[in-house]
């Protein structure tokens, strides 16, 4: 047998403060009426720093920062002035991605290869990407001179926690507006790392705020009298409260929210790359990814050959310590979340689907979930249904394409779809048929800033990445 | 594995008697998505093999190594000297294993076989002596292998009789394994009849040695093809299945060497033969070595973690493996004159 000695990444490239403040106004300052919370390791559960935690006040000051930002220096910047500020920050990215990839994995949970090959990459190429558009906004397509809206509030999950910050800021800054982010309350430590890199950028004070908190402080931000813009990624059911929220209001909103996406493999795929696809678009980030492949779409006649591959590979799966380079499967995000998605496993388990993991150790503390495929579920069963954010696969059967299109977009989600075929028309004709935000051909999580990304139905609306991503950030 | 594959489990040695159920079989396998494959195989290449996982893959490389000279200015001298350092890789240490096997060109196969018939059984295998695969006399040879190239290496464009004749020359001079290049030109033209008459002959020619059988994978140019040949080579009779003979300027790569291992999986799956992999060509650092084995251990499991299942085609590879084995010994690197240049 050929074991791999552990090759644990050193946690030492990055320095955690014991505490961290809110980054208002350039500064890291002290709620006036907030409280503090503790963001933890979930795969020991051990206390990374303490957090502060805005209160309405904190909000409001992070606005009239922003707001006073956006009037006096951000907003009649040159965009090529505005350009240099984004590249410069982009680089510094680069120049400390080791550092955030130790601390993104540190506490979010996710493998360090995924933190150090994935995310930050693409961290970076989204600030690249939109620091060209800032001088090029003439260009884009809405009208010869389109304008910002002014101060964007922003509240993105702890499933990316750096990515969706990238997501979120990139754009914004690159069209003139300036920001009020609020991390998830379990992932807030790259976005204070990142707010010493806008320090760091000389970034003009006010241009980014971060307002660390929880519920109730995501709430402030949104609710503020003081934004002309909400952006929010997360669950349906916060977006749903958001959009009351913001009715009749001024403001503008985006809202990227969950996913039930069917990754539909027909009986002349290409079986290993297939296969895959479907672990990468399932188990990738423990499948806290809101356009994960989640269920598993099989033509019937090729149903048995593929899931004993799949059940194959599925077994060298590595699931442990996030900052292990061999790791394939880090922790699961919080307790909350865990519980949850035991809660649907076991209703799926009890609905009759057949449940299989591969044998896999997993620590004693943290939270962990081992990856796990349901077969013979139909879409009755909740599990084939519900979003489940988690490790968890469902396996549905087809007999036919139009049967494919039915129960692939027989969902309230619509986020994204995957088809596994060799043959080019079927794709095509697919495609058209999907009702889902992106569509992957021969592939699944492929995520590029030049592509735009965003849901039908309950997975939301707007676009994030590409030209499309800068309309939600213009006045048009 | 696949549809065809399963139904046609009992067929499967019929194949061949056919140009249209051959031609049926082949393109009736899946098909391999070139993006998906060298991305899964780039991912492999991420692996961190460390301390004592590297020391067990360094030794396991080495015991894997066919040490391989194939040039016009081939000598007695020369491949005696390679031969020797076959049997005794690092002189210094008496722990470091041997190499797999020695491959030359048939006319200096009498010179590499006398120096490793000479080393006689128990000269040092670590690890208990070769498991020697079905149907393979060593026949007075040492624990060593000796491989030589035939059938008009490396183009193949001779007259099958010529090939045969280069098979049977090298054997009778004592190479225990040949390694033979398919036909090509005669692949490409969808002649699958052809290439499968030449290996199955090639086999025969062998007698007991163990038969290689080269891809030339640089000159298939689509994993689809390479997929082909390889199941083409195996339902032929090949032991082996190796990507290249180093003389075209595309040799092994991890993406074409992980098709391979997709193919003798699931060759075992539908016939249950094991078939061995070679990829040769290109492969020169301990690097490049461990990524493969990550990826034979991760594809097709330990079973073909073995030097009976797997050998890397390569000449400055082993010193590469050698200096690396001494710095995880010493903790400090030699320098390259402390590795012997054969």
């Amino acid at each position: 047998m050929f074991e791999y000695a552990p090759a644990p990444e050193s946690r030492s490239v990055v320095d955690i403060k014991p505490s961290y403040g809110l980054f208002i106004d350039g500064k890291f300052v002290d709620p006036t009426d907030g409280g503090s919370f503790k963001s933890i390791n979930p795969a020991s559960e051990e206390v990374l720093a303490e957090i502060a935690e805005g209160g309405s006040q904190d909000v409001d000051r992070a606005v009239r920062a922003a707001r006073k930002a956006y009037e006096k220096v951000w907003g009649r910047m040159p965009g090529r002035d505005r350009a240099m500020y984004l590249f410069r920050i982009a680089r510094l990215i680069q120049e400390r991605s080791r550092e955030l990839a130790v601390l993104e994995s540190l506490d979010n949970g996710k493998p360090i290869k995924e933190s150090r090959d994935v995310d930050l990459p693409l961290v970076a190429a989204h600030f690249f990407y939109y620091a060209g558009w800032a001088d090029k906004l003439p260009y884009a397509g809405f009208g010869p001179d389109p304008k910002p809206l002014g101060v964007a509030a922003q509240v993105i999950p702890w499933n990316f926690p750096l990515l969706m910050l990238a997501w979120k800021i990139a754009p914004a800054l690159a069209a003139g507006n300036t920001v009020v982010l609020k991390p998830a309350e379990t992932t807030p430590l790259t976005a204070l790392l990142f707010a010493e890199i806008c320090q760091q950028a000389d970034l003009p004070a006010g241009v980014v705020n971060i307002v660390t908190g929880a519920g109730e402080t995501g709430r402030a931000v949104v609710e503020h009298a003081g934004v002309d813009k909400v952006a929010f990624t997360g669950s349906t059911d916060v977006g749903r409260a958001i959009a009351r929220a913001v009715a009749g209001s001024r403001k503008k909103l985006t809202l990227e929210l969950g996913g039930k996406a069917a990754n539909i493999v027909f009986d002349d795929a290409p079986v290993d790359q297939a296969v895959e696809g479907i672990v990468n678009g399932i188990f990738f980030n423990q499948g806290h990814v809101c356009c994960a492949g989640s269920r598993l779409l099989v033509q019937e006649s090729v149903a048995d050959q593929v899931l004993e591959s799949l059940k194959r590979r599925m077994a060298q799966l590595r699931v442990g310590d996030p900052l292990d380079k061999n790791t394939d499967i880090g922790a699961i995000n919080s307790a909350a979340q865990l519980a949850r998605i035991r809660e649907l496993t076991a209703a799926g388990a009890a609905e009759g689907a057949q449940q299989w993991s591969p044998p896999c150790e997993l620590p004693e503390r943290g939270f962990w979930f081992a990856p796990t495929i349901f077969t013979g579920v139909t879409q009755a069963h909740r599990i084939a249904r519900e979003e489940i954010f988690g490790p968890v696969l469902s396996v549905l059967t087809f007999r036919t394409p139009a049967e494919a299109v039915e129960k692939a977009n027989n969902t309230p989600y619509g986020l994204s779809a995957g088809i596994w075929t060799e043959k080019g028309s079927r794709i095509l004709w697919m495609a058209d048929r999907l009702r889902a935000g992106v569509v992957w051909a021969n592939t699944f999580n492929k995520f590029d800033p030049t592509s735009p990304f965003g849901g039908y139905k309950e997975s939301g609306y707007g676009r994030e990445g590409g030209r499309h991503g800068l309309e939600a950030y213009l006045n048009v | 594995m696949t549809a065809t594959a399963t139904s046609a489990r009992s067929d499967l040695s019929e194949l061949g008697r056919s140009e249209t159920a051959l031609r049926t079989f082949l393109h009736g396998l899946p098909g391999v998505d070139q993006v998906g494959a060298e991305q899964r195989a780039a991912q492999l290449g991420t692996r961190s093999i460390k301390t004592t996982a590297k020391a067990q893959a360094i030794d396991l490389a080495i015991r894997m190594v066919d040490l391989t000279t194939l040039e016009g200015a081939d000598t007695p001298g020369k491949v005696r000297a390679l031969a020797a350092k076959a049997l005794r890789p690092d002189p210094a240490d008496p722990s470091c294993p041997h190499v797999g096997a020695v491959c030359v060109y048939p006319a200096m196969v009498p010179y590499v076989a006398e120096v490793l018939r000479g080393s006689g059984a128990g000269s040092g295998r670590p690890s208990g002596g070769p498991r020697q695969p079905d149907g393979v006399a060593p026949a007075g040879l040492g624990v060593v292998h000796l491989a030589s190239v035939a059938t008009a290496f490396p183009s193949g464009q001779a007259p099958l009789e010529i090939k045969l004749a280069d098979t049977r020359a090298a054997v009778a001079a004592g190479a225990d394994e040949i390694d033979m290049v398919i036909n090509r030109g005669a692949f490409l033209a969808g002649r699958y009849s052809e290439v499968y008459d030449e290996i199955v002959a090639t086999k025969e020619a062998c007698g007991d040695a163990h038969l290689k059988v080269i891809l030339e994978t640089g000159e298939l140019a689509t994993y689809d093809n390479v997929r082909r040949a390889s199941w083409l080579a195996m339902l032929a009779g090949g032991d082996f299945i190796k990507t290249s003979t180093g003389k075209v300027p595309v040799a092994a790569t991890l993406p074409v060497t992980l098709v391979m291992l997709e193919a003798v999986r699931d060759f075992r799956a539908a016939t249950g033969r094991q078939v061995g992999v070679k990829p040769a060509g290109g492969i020169k650092t301990t690097k490049d070595a461990i990524k493969y084995l990550v990826m034979v251990n991760e594809t097709v499991g330990p079973d073909w973690l073995d030097p009976d299942w797997f050998r890397f085609g390569a000449s400055s590879l082993l010193n590469d493996l050698l200096m690396q084995r001494t710095k995880l010994t010493t903790g400090v690197y030699a320098g390259p004159d402390y590795f012997t240049l054969d």
